[in-house]
C-alpha cells in the first residue's frame, strides 16, 4: 500500500477514530462527510473503544500478492460495542477457535508488506481480549 | 421514451484466450452480433468493462474497440461498474436509443483476465471492493463473499451441502453450452470436498476467472423489421446500488442494491414474478445465488437454499436458473458477464438454445449483474415480441 494513503488514513488505522454527527450523535467508522441519518455536515472525531463482537469470519487461504506471505489468516465484521460494524483481520487466535458473537478487542499489527524493500503496513486488528491484571 | 429492441447477438467462448488481447475478443463478439442483425455499423458503442487498466495497461476502449470492429469514428465510451460493467454499458446503449439520440448502438461487455498471474487478477478483483477500509485489510473478494456465506449459515442454519444445488444445476447446464468454460458435470460429493479458498467458499462455490467478449445490437422497436436479425423486446433494464462495503449495510445479508434493480426492473416492465420464466442470477458465488434469489422477491428472506433444494432451478423447472451453465459453468469474465447474460436470455426468447437447455415456452427472462458484493446491480427483463 502507497505511503501517502498510509499516512491520510493514520488516525482511522492507529486509533480507530471515526466521526459523530453533532445535529444526531450518530456514530460513524469510517467517517463520513454528511450524516447518513440526518443529512448534517457537522461531524466532530469520536475514538472508538475498540470492544466488540464477531458478526462473522472467514479463514483466507488464497490471497493478494502483498498478503500471500500470511495466509491462512482470519478476516472478520467486528459489530463494535458503540454501534458502527468494522472490517478487519483476527489476531492471536486461530481459525478453529474463533466463533460468531465472540468477544473481541482491538490491538494495532502489522497488516502488510509491500515487497523487501517496501513499506510495512500496520493497523488495526481485532483479538480475544486480554483481562487487566488486578 | 421509445421501446428498444435487441437484433443481433455476438460471444466468443468463454476460456483461457492466450492468443487473443482485448481488442480481437472485443471485435469479434461485435461483429459476430452486427452480422446477426445485418448491420454493417451502427451510430454508437458502449464497452463494458472493468479491469484493462489494471491488468493490460490499457483504457480508452471506446475508441480502441471502435476502431478494431471497423467502426472508427463513431460515438464510442467505456462503462464500469466492476463485474457489473456489461449490463451497465448495455443501459447506456438502451438509453441512447429509448432517447432517439441515436437509432442504432452496440453494447459489448469484454475481459481479458489472463493477461496477469493469478495473484495479480486477484488483487485486481478486489477493487470492487472498498479499497481503504476492506481490500487494504487483507480482504480478497472471496473472503467478502465467505463473510455473508458464513453469517447465512449460521443464521439461518444452513449446511455446506446445501449450497450444492446451484453448483450442480449450473454444471449439469454448461455442458450443452458450447461457449461454457466448464462442460462437465459436479456431483454432490464433489462439491462438498472441493478445496477451500477462503473458508467456508471452496473452489466448486466460486465462478472461474476467464477472458471472453459478448454483444448485442440494439434499434428502436419501430424499426426491427428493417434488419433480418430476429428482434428481442427489452423490457426493462434498472440499476439499483448500495454501500461498496459489507459493514456499512444494516443487515449485509439482505442485498438492498438488488431489491431495489429488481423493484424497479418489474415496476417498469410491468411484469410480476409470476411472468418471469427465467432468472440469471449473478452466480460469482453460491451464496450470492441464494441471496439474489431472496432480494429479488422470488423467495422469502432464508429461504433460497430450501427452495433450490427441491431442484426447481433446472431448465424444465419452476424458475430456470443458470440455463447456460451461469457464471460458475459459463465462466466469469468479470466486464463481460453481464452482456453473457443477456445473449443467453435473447436466446432463450428466440428459443434457439441447444434442445437440452432451451426452457420451454421461454417468453420473459430476467438477467441480474452484480459490480463489487452487491454494490452495484443491474436488472435486465427480455420479452418475447
Ligand atoms: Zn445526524
Amino acid at each position: 500500500m502507497d505511503i501517502p494513503r498510509t499516512w491520510r488514513l493514520r488516525d482511522q488505522r492507529y486509533l480507530l477514530q471515526g466521526n459523530q454527527c453533532e445535529e444526531c450523535g450518530e456514530l460513524y467508522f469510517p467517517k463520513v462527510f454528511i450524516c447518513h441519518k440526518c443529512r448534517c455536515r457537522s461531524l466532530k472525531d469520536y475514538q472508538f473503544s475498540g470492544r466488540g463482537t464477531v458478526y462473522s469470519y472467514s479463514t483466507v487461504y488464497q490471497a493478494a500478492p502483498n498478503f500471500d506471505a500470511f495466509v491462512p489468516y482470519i478476516v472478520a465484521l467486528i459489530d463494535l460495542k458503540e454501534g458502527p460494524r468494522v472490517t478487519a483481520q483476527l489476531s492471536d487466535i486461530s481459525p478453529g477457535e474463533v466463533e460468531i458473537g465472540m468477544p473481541v478487542e482491538m490491538v494495532v499489527r502489522k497488516i502488510s508488506e509491500d515487497g523487501e524493500r517496501g513499506v510495512i503496513n500496520y493497523g488495526y486488528k481485532f483479538r480475544p481480549p486480554i483481562p487487566l491484571e488486578e | 421514451m421509445r421501446q428498444v429492441a435487441i437484433i443481433g447477438l455476438g460471444q466468443t467462448p468463454v476460456r483461457e484466450h492466450w492468443e487473443k488481447g482485448i481488442r480481437e475478443l472485443a471485435a469479434n463478439a461485435v461483429l459476430d452480433a452486427l452480422e446477426d442483425a445485418g448491420l454493417h455499423r451502427v451510430e454508437a458503442l458502449y464497452v463494458g468493462n472493468m479491469l484493462s487498466g489494471l491488468l493490460a495497461g490499457q483504457e480508452n476502449l471506446g475508441a480502441l474497440i471502435a476502431e478494431t470492429a471497423g467502426m472508427a469514428g463513431i460515438e464510442a465510451i467505456k462503462v464500469e461498474a466492476a463485474c457489473g460493467s456489461a449490463a451497465a454499458s448495455f443501459r447506456q446503449a438502451l438509453l441512447a436509443v429509448a432517447s432517439g439520440a441515436v437509432d442504432s448502438a452496440v453494447a459489448v461487455g469484454v475481459e481479458k483476465l489472463t493477461e496477469m498471474s493469478g495473484t495479480a487478477t486477484t488483487a485486481g478483483l478486489a477493487t470492487a471492493a472498498d479499497s481503504d477500509y476492506e481490500a487494504s485489510m487483507g480482504l480478497s473478494f472471496v473472503a467478502i463473499n465467505a463473510l455473508l456465506m458464513q453469517r447465512y449459515m449460521y443464521e439461518f442454519g444452513y449446511s455446506k451441502a446445501d449450497f450444492a444445488p446451484f453448483a450442480v444445476n449450473a454444471h449439469d447446464n454448461a455442458k450443452y453450452n458450447i461457449n461454457a468454460m466448464f462442460r462437465y458435470s459436479v456431483s454432490m460429493e464433489q462439491y462438498t470436498n472441493a478445496k477451500v479458498i477462503c473458508d467456508p467458499i471452496n473452489l466448486l462455490d466460486s465462478s472461474p476467472i476467464a477472458d471472453g467478449a459478448a454483444a448485442v445490437v440494439v434499434v428502436p422497436l419501430e424499426h426491427v423489421g428493417r434488419y433480418p436479425g430476429q428482434a428481442v423486446l427489452i423490457e426493462a433494464c434498472e440499476i439499483g446500488t448500495d454501500t461498496i462495503s459489507l459493514d456499512n449495510r444494516e443487515n449485509p445479508l439482505q442485498l438492498k442494491g438488488v431489491q431495489r434493480s429488481a423493484q424497479k426492473a418489474l415496476k417498469t416492465s410491468g411484469k410480476s414474478h409470476k411472468d418471469i420464466n427465467i432468472f440469471e442470477a449473478h452466480d460469482a458465488f453460491s451464496i450470492m445465488s441464494a441471496l439474489s434469489l431472496e432480494a429479488s422477491g422470488f423467495v422469502e428472506f432464508g429461504h433460497g437454499l430450501k427452495w433450490a433444494a427441491k431442484m426447481n432451478i433446472g431448465p424444465g423447472g419452476d424458475l430456470p436458473m443458470s440455463t447456460f451453465g451461469g457464471l460458475k459453468g459459463r465462466g466469469h469474465p468479470v466486464g463481460a458477464t453481464g452482456l453473457y447474460q443477456i445473449v443467453e436470455g435473447a436466446t432463450q426468447i428466440r428459443g434457439t438454445a441447444p434442445s437440452e437447455i432451451q426452457v420451454p415456452d421461454a417468453r420473459c427472462a430476467m438477467m441480474q449483474n452484480i459490480g463489487g458484493s452487491g454494490a452495484n446491480v443491474t436488472t435486465t427483463i427480455l420479452g418475447k415480441l
